[in-house]
Formats: C-alpha cells, sequence, structure tokens
C-alpha cells in the first residue's frame, strides 16, 4: 500500500529544494484517519486550539482597527503550512478567515476536505491542497496576511528555507505565527520520554528531539530573513485535565508571532538608514 | 399527558417514511446531496420561558451575528399586545440574578414596562410551631420579583422580534425525531444532528439545546438517563384579592403538614396563591365555593390547630436560648394579610414532581430549564434554576464561538454541565429534603426543623447562603 506514497515522495524529493522530510511524512500517514477524534492521538492538537487561536486572533486583532462583529478575522487571508486534518484551519475559518491549509501528505488533504465539506461556510471559505510550501511560492508571491505555521517547523527539513518562502508568500507587515517544541533536556523528558513513551499523549515517534528548535535559533533565522518577532510565549500542556496555558518559560513548548518588515524588505539592522529615508526606487528584489 | 399522546400518534403515522429515523436513536445518515435540510448553528427545542430566553440570548449575543438559530415551539404564537387587567395566575418568582440575566438582552426593561412586584421580604414559618425564618436584604433592596408568566413571555418575544434576522421562530412546529451524530464521525456520515418535525419538515443544527420541559422529548430520545419522583402533591393556584390594601412587599410562606402554602404579592391589593397539596385536597379546593376557599386559605395561614403544648415549650425555650447568645437573632413576627376573596375562574392545579438528568449533555447536546431539573415549588426556584442554565451555557457558547470553535463540542458542552450540576444537584436535594421534612406532625421531626429553622434563622452566614 505503501508504493503509491513511495512514487509521489519521489517526485517531491526531485525539487531538490524541499523542506519536507519524507521520514516525517511517514509517520503521519498511519494516522491520517485519526485527524478528528477529540479524544484519539491529536487530542492534545484539539485542545492547543483553546490557546493558540485566541493567540492569533488577539494578536491580528490589536494590530487592525475594524472589527467585524461575529467574524473577526473577516477579510483575513491566511496560509496554514501543515494543516494536517484541518485542526487549526476550521476555527480560523469559522471566524471569518479566508484560509488555505496546505499539506505534503494528500491523504491529511482528503481527510481535511472531506470534514469540511458538511459545514457550507466552511467549505467556502477553507481550501486545501496538497503541496508543500515551496511548490506554492511560485504563484502565491505576497498573497497572503498571516502564515500559520502549528507544530511544523520541528518537522521540517531545511528550517531557514522554510522561512524564507515564508518571507516571499507573505504580504509586507503580514503575520507569521509559529508554535514548536524547544530543544532542551526538559523538552526532552517531557516532550518525549512522558509524551510519547510514557503516557503516550503523543503518537510514538511523531518527534525528533535532534530536529527540536530553540527559541533564540528561531528568532536568529527570523530576524536575518526579514522578519522582526513580536512576541514569544511559552505553552504548557497538563497531561491531567488535557489542557494547554501559556507559561513564562519556553523551555518545553512556545509560541513565536513575528512581522515581516514593510515594502523595503531590509535584513541587516544597520540599514534603518535607507528604511528611514523612504520610498527609494529599491535595488534590491526579493530573494527567489 | 397530552403531548405524549400528540408525539406517539405521530410517530405512528409517519413510520412507513422515517423507518431509517427509528433504527435505534444513533442511526448514521447518509449525507444526501441533493435537497438537504436547512443547517443551523443552534436550534432550541421549546419555546416556553427557559427556551425562548436562550434563544433570545443567544440572538443578541455579539459572537453570534451571523449564526442562524432556530427556536421551534409546538404551541402558536400568542400576541401579548395588551395585557388583560386582571392578574394570571401563573406567576413566578424572579431572583435579582434572573433579573440581570433578562436587562443583558433588553427583556427586563418590557417587564417593567408590564407589571411586576418586588418584593423586600420573605417570611417561612411551621404550621406546627412557632418557628420562623425571614429573609431579607440588609440594604433594603428588592428580594426578588414576582412576575406573571405571561408577562415574561411577552417581553421575551419582544425581544425575539428584534433580532429575527438572527433567530427563526417556528411555531406551531412539533419536532416529532431526533437523529444524533456519531461522535468521531466517519467518512460518509453527516455530523450534525436531524431533526424532523410533525409536518415532515426536516433541520439539522450543530448544536441542539432541549428546553421542553420536564417531560423532555429531547431527553428521552437521547436515552439520558432521569431520576424523577412523582410527589404526591398538586399545587392550587390562584389569584387572591386582600381584605385591605397594605405595602404588600412581602412573600409569606407557611409549612402546613399537607404542604407549604405561599402568598405571592401581585400589587397592593392582590396577591397569588401557591397551595401544594395532596391530590385529594387539591381537587377539593377546586370545586368547593369561593367563599369556603378564602375560609381555608386564611384558615392555613392563621390557624394554630397544629400546634402542640410540647413544641411550644420546646421552641419557646430553644428562641430564649438563642437571644441569650444572639440577642438579634429572633426577628420580628409581621402578620400575614388576610383574604377576601378570590378572583372567579382564576383556580387551577397542576401535579407536582421532581426530576433530574443525570446527563445534563452529550455531543451536540445541551438539556436546560425542566427538561434537566424539576423542583418543588416550595424554593420559587423552578424557573430561576433555568436562567442560571442559561447564562452559564451562553456564556461558555459565546466563549467558544469566539475562539472558532465547534458549536457542538463536548469540551465547552460539558464545563456547562459541572458548573451547573454543580449548583443544581444540592439546592435540588435540599429541596426535596425540606419537602419531606415538612411533611409531617411527628414531634421529634416537627421539633428538629423547629430548632433548624430557629438556628438557621439567627445565622446569618447560612441565610445569605440561602
Amino acid at each position: 500500500q505503501l508504493s503509491p506514497f513511495r512514487f509521489t515522495a519521489k517526485r517531491r524529493l526531485s525539487t531538490s529544494h524541499s523542506s519536507v522530510d519524507s521520514k516525517e511524512m511517514k509517520k503521519f500517514q498511519l494516522l491520517a484517519h485519526k485527524w478528528w477524534d477529540e479524544e484519539g492521538e491529536f487530542s492534545a492538537l484539539h485542545s492547543m486550539n483553546d490557546i493558540r487561536v485566541p493567540f492569533i486572533r488577539d494578536s491580528l486583532l490589536s494590530m487592525s482597527s475594524n472589527y467585524h462583529l461575529g467574524n473577526p478575522l473577516a477579510g483575513v487571508k491566511i496560509l496554514d503550512v501543515g494543516c494536517g486534518g484541518g485542526l487549526l484551519s476550521e476555527p480560523l475559518g469559522r471566524l471569518g478567515a479566508s484560509v488555505t491549509g496546505i499539506d505534503p501528505l494528500e491523504d491529511n488533504i482528503r481527510t481535511a476536505d472531506q470534514h469540511k465539506s458538511f459545514d457550507p461556510v466552511l467549505a467556502k471559505r477553507i481550501q486545501y491542497k496538497s503541496s508543500s510550501l515551496e511548490e506554492i511560492v511560485e504563484e502565491s508571491m505576497e498573497t497572503f496576511d498571516v502564515i500559520v505555521a502549528s507544530e511544523v517547523v520541528e518537522h521540517v527539513a531545511d528550517l531557514e528555507m522554510f522561512i524564507k518562502c515564508c518571507s516571499q508568500v507573505l504580504k509586507p507587515e503580514g503575520s507569521l505565527f509559529i508554535t514548536t517544541i524547544n530543544k532542551t533536556q526538559l523538552s526532552y523528558v517531557l516532550g518525549i520520554v512522558v509524551a510519547e513513551k510514557i503516557i503516550g499523549i503523543v503518537p510514538e515517534g511523531t518527534h525528533e528531539w535532534e530536529k527540536f528548535v530553540p527559541p533564540e535559533e528561531l528568532e536568529r533565522l527570523l530576524g536575518a530573513n526579514g522578519f522582526s518577532v513580536k512576541t514569544v510565549n511559552g505553552m504548557l500542556y497538563n497531561p491531567l485535565s488535557g489542557s494547554w496555558s501559556w507559561m513564562e518559560s519556553t523551555s518545553i513548548n512556545y509560541a513565536v508571532h513575528a512581522v515581516k518588515s514593510g515594502a523595503q524588505a531590509q535584513s541587516s539592522p544597520t540599514d534603518t538608514l535607507s528604511e528611514m529615508e523612504g520610498e527609494q526606487p529599491s535595488a534590491t528584489t526579493s530573494t527567489a | 399527558t397530552s403531548v405524549v399522546m400528540a408525539v406517539v400518534c405521530c410517530r405512528g403515522l409517519l413510520s412507513p417514511f422515517c423507518g431509517r429515523l427509528r433504527v435505534g436513536p444513533r442511526a448514521p445518515l447518509r449525507s444526501v446531496a441533493a435537497a438537504s435540510p436547512p443547517l443551523y448553528d443552534v436550534v432550541v427545542s421549546g419555546g416556553g420561558m427557559v427556551g425562548s430566553a436562550m434563544a433570545a440570548v443567544l440572538g443578541h449575543d455579539i459572537h453570534f451575528h451571523g449564526k442562524k438559530i432556530a427556536l421551534l415551539e409546538a404551541g402558536p404564537r400568542r400576541e401579548h399586545d395588551h395585557l388583560p387587567e386582571s392578574y394570571s395566575n401563573r406567576v413566578s418568582s424572579i431572583s435579582p440574578g434572573s433579573a440581570t440575566l433578562l436587562s443583558s438582552f433588553g427583556a427586563w426593561d418590557h417587564v417593567c414596562s408590564l407589571r411586576l412586584k418586588p418584593f423586600r421580604r420573605m417570611q417561612v414559618w411551621d404550621a406546627c410551631s412557632e418557628a420562623m425564618i425571614v429573609f431579607e436584604k440588609d440594604d433594603l433592596d428588592d428580594m426578588g420579583y414576582i412576575v406573571e408568566n405571561d408577562v415574561i413571555m411577552s417581553a421575551l418575544t419582544k425581544q425575539l422580534d428584534a433580532v429575527a434576522d438572527r433567530v427563526e421562530v417556528f411555531y406551531g412546529s412539533r419536532a416529532v425525531g431526533y437523529t444524533w451524530p456519531l461522535p468521531s464521525h466517519s467518512c460518509d456520515t453527516s455530523p450534525w444532528v436531524h431533526i424532523e418535525l410533525a409536518d415532515g419538515r426536516r433541520l439539522q443544527t450543530k448544536l441542539l439545546i432541549g428546553a421542553d420541559g420536564h417531560n423532555s422529548v429531547v431527553r428521552k430520545e437521547a436515552e439520558i438517563k432521569n431520576i424523577e419522583n412523582r410527589y404526591d402533591q398538586s399545587a392550587v393556584v390562584a389569584t387572591l384579592h386582600l381584605s385591605e390594601a397594605t405595602d404588600n412587599n412581602v412573600a409569606w410562606q407557611r409549612f402546613l403538614p399537607t404542604g407549604p402554602i405561599a402568598l405571592l404579592p401581585l400589587s397592593d391589593t392582590a396577591s397569588s396563591l401557591v397551595w401544594s397539596t395532596s391530590h385529594e385536597h387539591a381537587s377539593e379546593l377546586l370545586s368547593m365555593d369561593e367563599e369556603s376557599f378564602v375560609d381555608s386559605i386564611n384558615s392555613a395561614f392563621w390557624s394554630n390547630v397544629n400546634h402542640s403544648d410540647f413544641i411550644d415549650a420546646a421552641g419557646a425555650m430553644f428562641r430564649s436560648a438563642i437571644s441569650l447568645l444572639k440577642p438579634s437573632g429572633t426577628a420580628v413576627r409581621q402578620l400575614p394579610p388576610s383574604v377576601a376573596k378570590v378572583h372567579p375562574q382564576s383556580r387551577a392545579m397542576f401535579p407536582l414532581g421532581m426530576g433530574h438528568a443525570t446527563e445534563y449533555v452529550q455531543h451536540r447536546l445541551a438539556l436546560i430549564g425542566d427538561a434537566a431539573h424539576r423542583v418543588h415549588p416550595l424554593a420559587g426556584q423552578g424557573v430561576n434554576l433555568g436562567f442560571g442554565d442559561i447564562a452559564c451555557l451562553a456564556h461558555h457558547l459565546s466563549a467558544a464561538a469566539f475562539n472558532g470553535s465547534d458549536l457542538g463540542s463536548l469540551k465547552h458542552l460539558l464545563k456547562f454541565e459541572t458548573e451547573r450540576q454543580r449548583h443544581n444537584v444540592s439546592l435540588i436535594a435540599a429541596t426535596d429534603v425540606l419537602k419531606r421534612l415538612y411533611s409531617t406532625r411527628l414531634a421529634p421531626l416537627v421539633l428538629l426543623r423547629t430548632w433548624g429553622l430557629q438556628a438557621t434563622n439567627a445565622l446569618p452566614p447560612v441565610k445569605v447562603r440561602i
């Protein structure tokens, strides 16, 4: 049964600059139909919505001045990278946003498409595509107001390229939201040993500690690629109550809100002078 | 009972057409591509005070703009344009908390502009002793309001009309069948609740709220176990005219061995009667002539025939003991007004019982009001518990809507259930205990409750909690 998968994986790998890791994809293949069981393998992701949706919503609301009653995210175009079964795309869609959800795994997209199909409002607001981020860069330059990459960057092969691609498809001053896991002893003990092997709230083998991303590293990469980091918040999962909460320390899970700099996409901080000089015909084209 | 008959008849007629629905209440429905029934975000089944208020609260909620809500009511739409001069015999005691809820969406203003009677004090005493407890707020604020149910319905209808673009009210629409979705739905089954109406129309909804009374069809169809107990009592209601005009801002209740009799103020010259007593006595009261009826009421409030010397002495002794320890612990006993006549044709009776659903919620389902819990009127709490349910559920649904959550998700529904069961169970149990405790003449129990009442009257912390 894996052969059609292997074929498509090969196709993907042939585009050499890919942020998709085929080993990672295999892990999720087996769980594709379990996304929407709120008490099942993905229950922690379901309950994560209780903090990540308000985080995204409130950050965006605080930056904009108009508010549509009942549809706080109306008019906002969001790209949900690594959308899986659509767990985060759907709440964002319900809040009024136009969401494009992409995931390299076709089975995930199929599950997501099917789940949204019963709700006519969501069916219209959300579009799913089986694709990697690189594949949509060409046709989606600067089209999105917001990119959401939740529980994704710890699975990508090349993080810097991933961030560069995000920058390309984001409009100037667009927002990037990332949630991921820190690379610390604590995150190894809690995030892998306890979460996967002992309590089993995360399917075993989901995460590899080597690929966890410390917030300093993430902030450095973001800053170096045209983003200004606005917020970094630690997150804590309570396995007894099954709920997430915010915490000071980023030693396990954390969330980041970064904003792509304005029309003059200058990355180095010493370039503030040219920024202040206002609109010059900029010699620098955006990096391909 | 006639409601149940009607439902059973309807089912019988429709069974050839809805055979699919009858394959157990959880048969999955294939999603039909053509002519899919309209999909609502919330459907409230039952358009009484609690159901209508629930729909109105959601309709006025800022996070529900753009959502589709439906209210199903089996009865016809009643025009409440003008209030009849005479009072209706069905009234409710509205707590300040309920008044706050009603004012949150503009209904309380309508109630005030129609008519209501605030009361400042509540005197509760025993027929078998001198023991008495008085409730009043220190700051002389209103303790509660006596409002006719028709007045509340009129205010609610007005506020529903105000949000008609969001809340669709289906009058004359009895729901005869519900089909529940499987919790974690598989490929091609509809994830929504399907509702079939008596006239064959169908609706789908993401969340069904059952507010269809103590014989809730929603609850039965969901196979939620209900703990119930039919009391051997009926309540007799009537509108009474007092002998003389008075401030009438006190609610009176006396515990007779046969059951509590209560006089709720309607105006300076009128009060509403709620007399809980045995079925036989209730029928007698209804059939006797008006003069005898009035005599029975006055006697019930004034007569000391159930006192015994022993109890009186014991009570007096306890009272002096208390006044030594806590001088202010015995309040002044006021005298209830005497009744002159009963308003013609205002006598009615209805059976009483107690009930509590073991679950208030399931996936895509929530029960509120009498569908979830039914109490004896002796505590004047019935509809207030329902309004409390509404405030809690609306709070959770509003937050869920603002989070983009699926409204039918058990996660926030369970939070509602936990909060309300915690609150309701103790009150329902206490009411039930009180009812049993006061249904006897046996000296030991009378003494217990006499002392208990006197002690409770003397202890502010306990009184405030009530």
